[in-house]
Parts: C-alpha cells; sequence; structure tokens
C-alpha cells in the first residue's frame, strides 16, 4: 500500500515536471536568460508550487503522525554554513550549463531522449563521490576531537 | 526561443506542490528529489532503510511523461540546446553541489521555502543568482549555446 502510494505521488510529480516545462531545458535555461529570450514561465512554476505546498503542509503537519510512517521526517539543521551556500552555487553553475536540476531530468528520463541521462549518470557519481567526501571529512574532524579528548 | 506558458507551467507547478504535499502527509517525507535519489542507491548500510518508496517514488516519476506521451497522446516539448558534454559535465557539477548544498529546486526551493527554512531560502536565492549569472556568462560573454 505505502509501495503503491508512492509510485501514485511519483506519477503526479512527474506529470508536474512535465506539464510545467521543468523536463524542458531550453525552457528552464531561456528563464534565467533576462537578457536575451526570457520565457518568465518558470516563475509560474515555483509559485504554482509553493502556493500549494505552503498551504498543504500546514494542514497536513497539523496531524499528529504520517499515515504510512511513525513521525514526519523534517530537517532538523538551522545553520547558515558555507557548504550551504557553496554548495547551492556550485548546483547552480551546472544547472546554468544545461538547464538540466535533479528534479527536471529524472522525470525527463520518461521522454525518451538520450540527454537526461546523459545528465544524470554523471549527476548520480557526482553525489557518490561528494558523499564520501564529506563522509572522510567528518570521520577526521571525528579522530580529531578524540585525539583532543 | 520557447513559448510562455503562464496556465500549463502553473498547473505543473500546483501538481508538484500536490505530490509534494501528499508525500508529506502520508510518508512524513519532503518531497526532494536529491535527497530521495541519494538514499534509494545510497548502500544499505548507509542507508537505513526506505529504499522501497523512493525507487516507487522514482518509478512514478519517470513513467509520468512517458505515459502522457504515450497512451496520453500529449506534447511534452524537449530541447537540450548545449553539447551533450557540457551537458555531462554540468551532472557532475550539479551532483557534486546539491549534496554539499544539502538539496535542489525540489527540496530547498519548493518544500523547504515553503516551510519558511532560512537554509532553504538562504540555497535557493544562492542556486537561482549562480544559475542566472552562468547562464550570462554562457549565452552573452562566451556566445554559446
Amino acid at each position: 500500500m505505502a509501495l503503491l502510494s508512492a509510485l501514485l505521488i511519483g506519477l503526479v510529480f512527474g506529470a508536474g515536471i512535465a506539464v510545467s516545462g521543468m523536463a524542458n531545458p531550453a525552457k528552464v535555461l531561456n528563464f534565467f536568460d533576462v537578457a536575451g529570450n526570457w520565457d518568465p514561465s518558470l516563475a509560474f512554476v515555483m509559485g504554482g508550487a509553493l502556493l500549494v505546498t505552503f498551504l498543504g503542509y500546514r494542514l497536513v503537519l497539523r496531524r499528529p503522525g504520517p499515515v504510512f510512517e511513525l513521525r514526519f521526517h523534517l530537517p532538523q539543521r538551522r545553520d547558515i554554513d558555507p557548504a550551504l551556500i557553496g554548495g547551492s552555487a556550485l548546483f547552480g553553475i551546472g544547472w546554468g550549463l544545461s538547464g538540466f536540476c535533479p528534479g527536471g531530468a529524472i522525470p525527463a528520463i520518461g521522454l525518451l531522449r538520450p540527454e537526461p541521462v546523459v545528465f544524470a549518470i554523471p549527476m548520480l557519481l557526482g553525489i557518490a563521490v561528494a558523499r564520501i567526501l564529506q563522509d572522510r571529512a567528518a570521520g577526521a574532524a571525528n579522530g580529531d576531537r578524540q585525539g583532543a579528548a | 526561443m520557447t513559448e510562455f506558458t503562464p496556465l500549463q507551467s502553473l498547473l505543473g507547478g500546483a501538481l508538484i506542490g500536490l505530490a509534494a504535499v501528499l508525500l508529506m502527509g502520508l510518508h512524513g517525507r519532503i518531497a526532494g528529489m536529491t535527497g530521495i535519489l541519494a538514499a534509494a542507491f545510497a548502500p544499505a548500510s548507509a542507508q537505513g532503510g526506505g529504499r522501497g518508496w523512493r525507487l516507487a517514488f522514482l518509478a512514478g516519476a519517470v513513467a509520468a511523461p512517458l505515459l502522457l506521451v504515450r497512451p496520453g497522446g500529449a506534447a511534452i516539448p524537449f530541447d537540450s540546446p548545449v553539447p551533450l558534454g557540457w551537458t555531462a559535465l554540468s551532472g557532475l557539477v550539479v551532483g557534486i553541489g546539491v549534496t554539499y548544498g544539502g538539496g535542489c529546486t525540489s527540496g530547498h526551493g519548493v518544500c523547504g521555502m515553503a516551510r519558511l527554512s532560512a537554509r532553504s531560502i538562504v540555497a535557493t536565492l544562492s542556486f537561482m543568482l549562480a544559475t542566472g549569472v552562468t547562464v550570462y556568462v554562457t549565452r552573452h560573454l562566451l556566445g554559446r549555446a
């Protein structure tokens, strides 16, 4: 039941990406190309998504918990650190090079074109490499703390 | 050139929002593509369970455009105007960036901003600015794509 639910929610997400134009790199690039072929459509995607999520979260997060899990899994971090800003800026550079972001590229695989796959495979590699580097840095930091103690 | 599509884009955005609300209400999870992908393909030891719903979500997300185009007969415009090498390089850069940044357009830009998370607002401003600058540099200063 939970798996079927997740599949259907994925379908809604993918349909939203496809209908909105987010699966189309040219459209994404044109949104950012204010000085050229500007296409403001993406502002409407963000606007529609934010409005529904803002109102919907207020309804569902009032409930004691989700249907298929024991509790809501909400991010707990509050700190604004250099990794957040620098990592996000790096993401933006990548997004601006091709027009693909993760949420746009994965549904775009369903359009059966080569480009989304050519994007997604190095992206997964990048995620894996960055996670290994993060784990190593965390391990080194722990070792330092233990050494000091 | 791409056509300005305010109504479709608003409708599509609302569907993305609906998916985010359903995933929270039913599964208690943030609908962030970066987090879902990373955990779906992480080694079992580093994952703490929950691979199943993530793979189901991903399967649905990929199936949606396929169903819209084939049985649905919908036209989903797609044009990737840059060389394939750029696309591959951008995938690597995006993968590293979203991991350090802790999220992407869906996780920070939609779910986090809707929770009024300061981290997500800062992240979204950072990547939107960087994307705009990158597009300006590649299109207008280097004159490519």
